[in-house]
């Protein structure tokens, strides 16, 4: 291959600084001891404090942090689930209409889902609020989930399944104790995907949540329409500390179930 | 053998997509059909044929080419030159990162930036100029959408440059091809598959944005998204949110089908 040349390293530099400028710029104003994130005059801590000292902001995180957990382990479980059904769907035609009706949600742009899930929620009584925030978040977790699991499904060889059957394992034992310690690592993934889009998600939370309740980033939406205020600059250096944690942690546990998996072969 | 229990492995499963995948599309088509007052009718659909909603669609359409273009066009040189580099991998993870920052952080951090004492303001009277309101243009827009769908754009640009074949580019150089011949002739066509893909991935939302239409640009732009948020939450004419809807999702099956990969035998024109 050949070398990259000075241009190449400078294009790539500059591609580098715009992509992170904004958000070093943000965390960066968090420490301004004035009220703007135009001229820096002293560093503090003071809006980090603030964030902390705002109970309400504390509930949002908290409500933000359930409702992720709680919809990435439902969406898990129904994923799983139907990722294990979809390979014993003998019928290529019924596989791939289940396959193409899994990636609509995907596909989807947060609007119509948003707008649409107001619509199914109001019909059939739902009150707008912590409910409809978790069922809307579960339900576009799960095709995540599947796309993440059915891969490590197919590349699983079907003998293994035979042979602890012809070793006398119930269908539960095969369940547990072959299928399902074989797809762990694509099960994780899902899970961490899932978080991370309830996380993150925020125009389809903003249709379906009523006034009472509110996630993080509904929260910094109204904050961000009201105009700047270095709470939402601490908020985002917490954020940006926490991404940063949760992709090295990330990375350090799949390439240590990689090795794991990979010696076992 | 254990097809029973897997079969009803299925049932949570085939209930979602009954209920969170099927009703609400269902439902959207259904409420495209019925005015402010729950009545059956097809002015929606004659209103969104007027030159209001026509227009609205041309705009929206163009802006979501702008920004598929100029992402398209810093993505692809960002990609090539990342397949180059020593531990392309980190170098990936590096530019994905940002990515993972909430989109409205994000948006927000562009509000300091472009506002009138801003640093872009501030390194335009350095130079001499007066600065300029450029929070709530459609530049500004297109900017901070670009930059939000950049990463989206590299990646998988990037897997496709990945997959290629070193030899076949050896080959052409030895057959006397220039660099730029090179690749208009080999890459680009091999790595089709990457672009359309990330075309795929930026313009049916840049098409539905709408969070930043409303803090970058004001109201100055609307796209499709703006205005289905508009109709739904704002207006509460859920009838008219209902038929952009649907036009919407009738844009993003003909832009998949467009740019879908589905002729994967007639690879050879």
């Amino acid at each position: 291959m050949s070398k990259l040349s000075t241009s190449a390293k400078v294009y790539l530099a500059i591609v580098f600084i715009v992509l992170y400028a904004p958000i070093f710029y943000l965390v960066f104003y968090s420490f301004n001891s004035g009220d703007s994130m135009t001229n820096f005059q002293s560093f503090t801590l003071d809006h980090y404090k603030a964030v902390f000292e705002d109970s309400r902001l504390l509930v949002i995180l908290i409500n933000t942090v359930i409702v992720a957990l709680l919809s990435a382990l439902i969406s898990t479980i129904i994923g799983t689930l139907g990722a294990i059904g979809i390979v014993t769907v003998k019928d290529s035609k019924m596989r791939n209409t289940l396959l193409s009706l899994n990636n609509v949600l995907i596909v989807s742009p947060d609007v119509i889902i948003g707008a649409s899930f107001l619509i199914l929620f109001t019909m059939v009584g739902i009150k707008l609020g912590f409910a409809s925030v978790l069922l809307a978040h579960v339900a576009f977790s799960v095709p995540i989930v599947v796309l993440m699991v059915l891969p490590k499904l197919l590349e699983m060889n079907k003998s293994l399944i035979d042979a602890a059957l012809d070793l006398g394992a119930s269908k539960k034992d095969v369940m547990m104790r072959v299928i399902l310690p074989y797809i762990q690592p694509g099960i994780f993934a899902g899970f961490f995907l899932a978080l991370t889009y309830s996380l993150d998600d925020f125009a389809v939370t903003f249709f379906v949540t009523g006034n009472g309740f509110s996630t993080l980033s509904v929260e910094i939406y109204s904050m961000a329409r009201a105009g700047i205020s270095l709470t939402v600059n601490a908020i985002s250096g917490l954020v940006f500390f926490v991404t940063i944690l949760v992709v090295v942690g990330y990375y350090f546990f799949t390439s240590r179930t990689s090795k794991r998996t990979g010696g076992q072969q | 053998m254990q097809t029973k229990t897997s079969k009803s492995a299925l049932f949570p499963y085939v209930l979602w997509i009954a209920l969170f995948v099927i009703a609400p599309i269902a439902l959207v088509v259904y409420y495209s059909l019925l005015d402010l007052h729950g009545n059956f009718t097809l002015n929606n659909y004659k209103s969104f044929f007027s030159s209001v909603y026509l227009k609205m669609t041309l705009s929206s359409f163009w802006y979501a080419f702008l920004i598929t273009f100029f992402t398209l066009l810093i993505s692809y040189p960002t990609a090539y030159f990342l397949t180059k580099t020593k531990h392309k991998q980190l170098w990936l993870l590096l530019i994905i990162i940002p990515s993972w920052i909430n989109l409205l952080l994000k948006t927000y951090a562009f509000i300091g930036i472009f506002g009138l004492y801003g640093p872009i303001n501030a390194a335009i009277e350095v130079f001499g100029f007066d600065p300029k309101q450029m929070l709530f243009t459609d530049i500004s827009f297109v900017f901070v959408s670009v930059y939000i769908f950049i990463p989206f754009m590299i990646l998988p640009i990037f897997n496709s440059l990945d997959r290629l074949n070193p030899t076949l580019i050896y080959a052409a150089r030895d057959l006397g091809a220039s660099a730029f011949t090179t690749f208009r002739r080999v890459v680009l066509p091999l790595t089709m598959d990457g672009v359309k893909s990330g075309i795929q991935v930026v313009f049916i939302p840049a098409l539905s944005l709408f969070m930043i239409t409303r803090l970058i640009a004001g109201n100055r732009v609307i796209t499709l998204g703006t205005a289905i948020e508009q109709q739904f939450l704002v207006t509460q004419n859920w009838g008219m949110g209902s038929t952009i809807a649907v036009f919407l999702i009738l844009f993003m099956v003909i832009i998949m089908l467009i740019t879908g990969q589905k002729d994967k035998g007639g690879r050879v024109r």
